[in-house]
């Protein structure tokens, strides 16, 4: 009257086309959620799979309901101590109360729906907002890079990766064992009777021995089927197994003017911009180290908090952040055995002839040992239009001009959509490596 | 020291259970609940999953196959969650009133949680689905799988054809009125439509068949003149008051097309699958948990399991049956394993050893001395609301300390109407049994007209009980989806 089944070999995720319905449903509210939890998230936290919260009315699902603010009603409850009957209990405040579960999951109300988001949604919409090309949003997503090395051999695999010398060495071991005639014995016998059946006038021992023939021949026959050449038992496949493609350490300084003149948003963006690159690097590089330095006139080494969250007043000197980065570099990232990246963001104002120092600095000194600058300016949305021209600009743009190296690049930005294509030149190399 | 010694009789000795053990201990249980508690069960069908199987899962009301639906994604974004993080545990089992009945038991259960497990799912639930009274009129066990397959490959095809968002329009604003998708007081007109059914999945056959990629491309939007004649017959047949909305709309709407009445039969059947479930929670509970606990007892004095399962079985029995009281932080309403457990138990005192009160209150079962009879009586025939009317003693009042609390929407206080005393138990009693009256606490609406020739106007009324009105903002809310379904004006009018 019974069976069991083991179900738990099925697939999973029979729920996911529900889950894609709802996150498109709530595809606004979701994107926003993130948004918040960016700010919220340190650069090195982005990959992890991450709780938003998003209101429920975008998921409400309405039905008719009485409300509970209205009309008579009774409740039983449990665990009567001291009431009798006739006694008056004052309503808690807000008029709802205990008892009913009005408004708890139904979706109504102001509440909001918390849910996780696995690290490839999260990333999702992340990218959305910055409006990358689809080839590099997955060669983003791809975890690590594999590469297939030899392992031995399988009893199963491909027909393509068949071992033809070890296949054909077990063939021949087994045929060895098994006895299975050879095609000369066998060749030897035929030749044998087509001579005799050639003799027109055959004596009686010519009969014998050709029906002697016929019978060994057959045995013959009945063994080498009995025993064939090759069996699927011989058949042997190279395997193959995925392994890490070996990778080396990278540092990445993120280099940031944070005197007044930078307020909320203009680090919002900056975050965005070096979130951005860390991903990049996290796909390339094993280990990844981020340096914080931050810089009014003077420049500093901070923990990722200062960095985003402080404010410093003073004047601004750029070549110091530089100058900082530099010594760091020397005592604990030598160029040998690191890959460096340098990403700065400022909003292009620098003490007057300092621009030129820091020039200076970057083509003499810097430049020649990075892998990557990445220089953005970030503007106000109004300014955005002001200075379309690439030539007009802060001082700072217009001295970074001048360099010429192709490992330098710069851009200015005033949304997110706007960040990406400092990294192209980036990108696109490794998609030529890759 | 000695070690414990082994009877040959022992179902199992381990916590770890492999598929013998399951076997084993599934016979032993079935011996109890056939021949000793003399359950009337469907046949077992008993698969084994994943805590990810079982929160997928959970996600579809617990059914194997469910039609696909952004809401079931968001119960299980917030499910999977919740499980994440450890604010909720998962059930230890989901049974399916289906005919074979599916019950599904997670890996991660120990062999003790197993067998408790598929006493408590696999003979009272199913004893449950099988003899009950609503379950028998109102579902039809032995084709509720079938009906679903055929409703998720519809609405598939419906998302190819349509666009997932023309299905998805249609399936919201079903769903908004499932609740008021059901026969609460008439009998439906044929059991979950069984001929309808037969009908499409016959059409979709010949469709099938006579496969025509020229006919494909032809938009199936328009209804067949003959179908047009036939659903109009039954809307004239339909008298007024009508309670089931969806039905009304179903049949009646101006507006939808063949296929969109096909997803709203489909959400109404659905609901009304569930409409037995959610008026027998105390009962169905009460008699899987009073059944498991009958069966590990016996088993235990059989001496079929040891005392080390014995001691598993009972803490997760006890804390099954936890009840905190009104004051407690845990407390979250009547915990209806609690209360129905409490009641069968005391059902099986009264019938055995009752007292003078017990003679007085329960004339016909004190004493009667066939408890299990008495029992099955009472499964069969009740669902909630009646059968706390019918069976809660003083003595259980007693023994949760109940106390009825009377809410006046206006009144800045509750007060206290009746509590567990002689003057109280009855009223206490009508009050408890009054909670699992659904039919007080989901509004009450009925189609009174819908103005056919004229400007097409649908009229809802609504029967207002003890003056407690529709909440204004879902009131609204729910209305677009209804004023979509039927595609004129729609008016709710209180009686």
């Amino acid at each position: 009257m019974s069976h069991f089944i083991d179900r738990r070999l099925n697939p999973k995720g029979k729920s996911l086309g529900n889950r894609q319905r709802f996150l498109r449903r709530a595809r606004g509210q979701i994107k926003e959620a993130v948004n918040r939890s960016l700010r919220e998230r340190s650069v090195k936290e982005l990959e992890k799979s991450g709780r938003v919260s998003i209101p429920s009315k975008s998921t409400a699902e309405p039905r008719f309901r009485l409300d509970p603010a209205t009309g008579k009603r009774e409740h039983v409850h449990p665990g009567n101590k001291e009431f009798s009957a006739g006694d008056r209990l004052r309503k808690p405040p807000q008029g709802g109360g205990r008892g009913g579960k009005d408004a708890s999951d139904s979706g109504d109300g102001e509440d909001s729906f918390t849910f996780t988001l696995t690290q490839d949604e999260f990333l999702d919409v992340f990218f959305e907002d910055l409006e990358l090309p689809n080839l590099v949003k997955t060669s983003l997503k791809d975890m690590t890079a594999w590469k297939y090395r030899r392992a031995g051999v399988t009893v199963s695999g491909a027909p393509t990766n068949m071992n033809l010398v070890r296949t054909m060495r077990n063939a021949q071991g087994r045929r060895l064992a098994l006895k299975r005639p050879s095609t000369d014995e066998v060749n030897e016998l035929k030749e044998r009777l087509f001579a005799l059946e050639s003799v027109a006038q055959k004596t009686k021992a010519q009969r014998d021995e050709l029906a002697d023939v016929l019978a060994r021949l057959e045995e013959l026959e009945a063994r080498r089927r009995w025993a064939p050449y090759i069996d699927p038992l011989d058949v042997r496949y190279n395997a193959f197994q995925p392994e890490p493609v070996p990778v080396t350490a990278a540092v990445m300084f993120c280099l940031m003017d944070v005197s007044g003149s930078m307020g909320e948003r203009e680090k919002d963006l900056a975050k965005r911009f070096y979130m951005l690159l860390y991903l990049f690097l996290k796909r390339k590089y094993e280990k990844v180290e981020v340096v914080f330095i931050r810089h009014t006139h003077h420049a500093e080494e901070v923990d990722e908090e200062t960095f985003f969250y402080s404010r410093q007043s003073g004047g601004t000197i750029v070549s110091t952040a530089i100058e900082v980065m530099q010594d760091i570099q020397r005592e604990r990232f030598p160029a040998g055995q690191w890959n460096l990246y340098v990403a700065q963001a400022s909003d292009g104002y620098t003490q007057g002839g300092d621009a030129q120092r820091c020039v200076q600095l970057l083509n003499e000194e810097v430049l020649p040992i990075l892998q990557y600058y990445a220089y953005i300016e970030i503007l106000d949305e109004r300014e955005m239009d002001v200075f379309s021209d690439p030539d007009a600009g802060a001082e700072l743009w217009r001295a970074y001009r001048s360099i010429k190296d192709p490992r330098f690049a710069q851009t200015r930005i005033a949304h997110p959509r706007d960040i990406f294509p400092v990294f192209r030149e980036l990108f696109a190399k490794d998609r030529k490596a890759a | 020291m000695s070690a414990t010694p082994k009877t040959p009789a022992l179902l199992y000795d381990e916590a770890a259970w492999t598929f013998e053990d399951l076997q084993r201990a599934y016979d032993a249980i079935e011996v109890i609940a056939l021949e000793d508690l003399g359950l009337d069960v469907y046949a077992n069908q008993i698969e084994v999953i994943t805590s990810e199987q079982m929160l997928d899962a959970y996600s579809s009301h617990g059914m194997p196959l469910m039609y696909r639906h952004w809401s079931f994604g968001k119960s299980f974004a917030r499910d999977s969650t919740n499980y994440q993080k450890g604010y909720t545990g998962l059930a230890y089992e989901i049974v399916i009133n289906s005919d074979p009945c599916i019950a599904y038991l997670m890996e991660e259960n120990t062999m003790t949680m197993q067998a408790l497990v598929m006493a408590h799912a696999c003979f009272g639930h199913n004893h449950f689905f099988k003899n009950n009274y609503l379950f028998r009129q109102w579902t039809d066990a032995s084709s509720i799988l079938t009906y679903l397959d055929f409703a998720k490959k519809y609405v598939t095809r419906c998302e190819d054809e349509y666009g997932a968002e023309e299905v998805e329009a249609t399936l919201d604003a079903a769903h908004a009125l499932m609740d008021q998708g059901v026969y609460r007081s008439s009998r439906p007109p044929k059991l979950s439509d069984a001929e309808a059914l037969a009908k499409v999945t016959a059409r979709a056959e010949h469709e099938r068949q006579s496969f025509n990629d020229l006919w494909r491309t032809l938009p199936h939007r328009t209804e067949a003149p003959e179908d047009e004649a036939q659903r109009q017959d039954e809307v004239r047949s339909i008298k007024l008051p009508e309670e089931n909305l969806l039905y009304f709309v179903e049949k009646a709407s101006p507006v939808l097309a063949p296929w969109q009445r096909e997803l709203v039969r489909i959400v109404r059947n659905v609901s009304q699958y569930f409409y037995p479930q959610k008026q027998t929670k105390v009962m169905n509970e009460g008699c899987a948990t009073f059944t498991h606990h009958y069966i590990m007892n016996e088993l235990y004095a059989r001496g079929q399991i040891n005392e080390g399962s014995v001691m598993e079985f009972l803490h997760s029995h006890s804390s099954v049956v936890f009840q905190p009281s009104f004051d407690d932080q845990r407390y979250s309403g009547l915990n209806p394993y609690a209360l129905g457990f409490a009641m069968m138990q005391d059902i099986v005192r009264i019938v055995e050893e009752p007292d003078d009160e017990d003679a007085e209150w329960f004339p016909d079962l004190a004493g009667r001395g066939d408890w299990r009879g008495a029992l099955k009586d009472a499964w069969a025939n009740f669902r909630d609301e009646s059968f706390i009317l019918q069976y809660l003693s003083p003595k259980v009042m007693r023994d949760f300390r109940l106390f009825a609390l009377g809410d006046d929407g206006r009144k800045p206080y509750y007060q206290v109407a009746a509590i567990h005393d002689e003057a109280g138990y009855r009223d206490t009693r009508a009050a408890l049994s009054q909670m699992y009256d659904l039919g007080l606490h989901e509004p009450n609406l009925m189609v009174v007209g819908a103005d056919l020739d004229g400007d097409r106007t649908l009229t809802i009324e609504h029967r207002s009980v003890n003056g407690r009105k529709l909440e204004p903002r879902a009131k609204a809310e729910t209305m677009k989806h209804l004023e979509r379904l039927w595609g004129f004006k729609v008016e709710i009018v209180d009686a």
